[in-house]
């Protein structure tokens, strides 16, 4: 009886206190943000009141930035740009990473080399001449601009993930098909993608999720309002000089986060597994 | 035949079975187009910086040559000179934060318990959610007067003042690394704990016999087996943190009076805003040399396993 007793304390000690600590800790801001952005402007400014509880629930931040803002406009660009560069990322990604796994060239391992360096290449260092070669191919200010410079950042890491999947995936059973006479190419399209789909379904859905995120290159090449990305238009359009208008802003970050939080709830194991794997065959 | 001739014909034959094989063209043709965009959007905007980095390019002119005149300048300025301070004091503290934190953190998710995957899932949050996004929102539990953070310590009577978060150069630095520790906090819980389920489990049975106690099995064999993760874990975030734009861009601008301003930052002020772009540029590239740096562990790293 002691020692079950003793058992439960060590594990609340050993467990639960620490662990709930660390839930507050990554949970508080977005519980943050939601109430933030169903509270009325009178209950958020008011401090008397006890700050963290919500007690009558508005829509009014919502209803104000279809009214007044390009939200939908934002949403759709964020959501265009990302399908394109996902999709554009899968393809190129798939041939790389098949090519990297399967096929041997001269020259394979120094690209294999290069994709994993460009991997780790990080956005800040490339912003400043990427934006004269956007100016050059005359796509400044323009969502297309995004659609062209993603993939540098989607296809080292897609070939990457693509790589490890395709290797999983015994070599007889396409040496089986290429001896039935399939080429190399028939053999890639009718019997490995099939069998790979879920890899590339992850990682098509990662790099959506990349593209979404993205920042520093959205900020850099688009300028007028109604062609940003919902990442980069709510912290730079919705915040006018000194005013922050903080029901709005909070409204808008969280109609702009629950389409990647619901994409990758489906997917959580695929995630971490991904990440993980990213970190981990590099 | 004549000997010569048969002999280069061999060689010709060879080269030919090497650069003309099916499996070789198919190979080169796959990976052209990843190859293509990589060279035009990679390789040619580096070089592009390069040049840039030693004109005086303006925004709207072409620049003329001053070879590495910008970067003496930036060594001899004291502007410059924080900034650097700066983020090695960010990077530096932030990887360590996340290290320590990551190990307790997924040390205690590799323990079974309910809901167990439910709980990943939700600590994953803060790497998931656009990063812009969640800064605003820390931006808005900063605020001087209606800090959310404020209100809990005081209602709580951990402090007796209200903390100047974002007012202050050291409480902005402090905040700064909060933010960059929350968000990268997932990858590192999440990656260590994948390494933790690759230790056989007889290892800590056999430790256990041998009469190790539980700092002794987290010290000799758990921590050894984790370093190859450790390893890549933390030089992945060190050049993740080292070029981190969004979280000081959102949350202080580089204030108060430059506290915060770290590389990426300033390139894109000294670029972006003032419009010297070849001094932008300049700056962007003192990243290089730390990147190099990381590569190199790297690919010594990946050698070994």
């Amino acid at each position: 009886m002691k020692r079950r007793r003793l058992q439960i304390v060590k594990r609340i000690f050993g467990l639960y206190l620490p662990l709930g600590a660390f839930l507050f800790f990554a949970l508080f801001p977005f519980y943050w943000m939601a109430v933030s952005s169903f509270k009325s402007d009178s209950e958020l400014y008011n401090l008397r009141a006890n700050q963290l509880l919500l007690k009558k629930p508005t829509l009014e931040h919502f209803r104000n930035l279809i009214r007044e803002t390009a939200i939908l406009h934002w949403l759709f660009n964020s959501f265009f740009v990302s399908f394109l560069t996902a999709v554009i990322s899968m393809t190129l990604g798939i041939m790389a990473g098949y090519a990297l796994a399967r096929l041997e060239f001269p020259g394979a391992k120094s690209f294999g080399m290069a994709t994993f360096v460009t991997y780790l290449v990080p956005t800040t260092l490339l912003f400043i001449p990427l934006a004269s070669v956007v100016q050059a191919l005359r796509l400044s200010n323009s969502i297309w601009s995004l659609v062209v410079t993603y993939p540098t950042f989607l296809i080292p890491f897609s070939t990457w993930m693509l790589i490890a999947y395709f290797k999983s995936i015994p070599r007889e059973i396409e040496e089986c098909a290429m001896i039935d006479g399939c080429g190399r190419i028939r053999a890639l399209v009718q019997i490995v993608l099939p069998m790979a789909i879920p890899g590339i379904v992850f990682s098509g859905m990662f790099s959506f999720t990349l593209s979404w995120n993205e920042f520093v290159y959205a900020l850099t090449f688009i300028s007028s309002t109604a062609h940003k990305t919902i990442s980069v238009a709510v912290p730079t359009t919705l915040i006018r000089g000194d005013a922050y208008f903080w029901g709005d802003l909070m409204a808008a970050s969280l109609v702009g986060s629950v389409p990647v939080a619901v994409l990758y709830s489906f997917f959580t194991e695929y995630f971490i597994s991904g990440m993980t794997a990213g970190a981990l065959k590099g | 035949m004549v000997p010569e001739i048969q002999a280069a014909d061999d060689r010709l034959r060879a080269w030919a079975r090497r650069f003309v094989s099916p499996e070789v063209l198919s190979g080169y043709m796959l990976i052209s187009p990843a190859l293509f965009l990589m060279v035009v959007l990679l390789g040619y905007p580096f070089c592009l910086a390069v040049y840039i980095s030693l004109t005086d390019k303006v925004l709207g002119s072409s620049g003329n040559f001053i070879g590495i005149h910008n970067f003496f300048k930036l060594i001899g300025d004291p502007y410059f000179r924080q900034t650097v301070q700066n983020s090695l004091i960010y990077t530096i503290s932030s990887v360590s934060l996340k290290l320590c934190l990551g190990m307790a953190l997924a040390l205690l998710l590799s323990q079974e318990f309910r809901y167990r995957n439910l709980v990943r899932g939700l600590i994953l949050l803060p790497w998931v959610v656009p990063t812009s996004l969640s800064v605003l929102t820390w931006l808005w539990m900063f605020d001087s007067l209606f800090s959310v953070i404020n209100y809990m310590l005081l209602s709580l009577g951990i402090i007796s003042r209200k903390i100047p978060w974002l007012g202050d150069p050291f409480w902005a630095m402090v905040s700064v690394i909060i933010v960059n520790t929350w968000r990268g906090l997932p990858f590192f819980a999440l990656s260590i704990l994948a390494g933790l389920m690759t230790i056989p489990k007889e290892l800590y049975e056999a430790a256990e016999t041998d009469g190790a106690r539980g700092l002794g099995k987290f010290w000799y064999i758990t921590l050894p087996l984790l370093q190859p993760v450790i390893g890549v874990v933390v030089l992945f975030s060190t050049i993740w943190t080292f070029s981190d734009f969004q979280i000081v861009y959102i949350l202080t601008h580089g204030g108060p009076i430059n506290a915060t301003q770290v590389f990426a930052t300033m390139a894109y002020d000294v670029a972006m805003v003032a419009g010297r772009i070849g001094e932008g540029a300049a700056i962007s590239l003192f990243l290089f040399p730390i990147l190099l740096v990381v590569v190199f562990f790297m690919l010594r790293y990946l050698r070994q396993v």
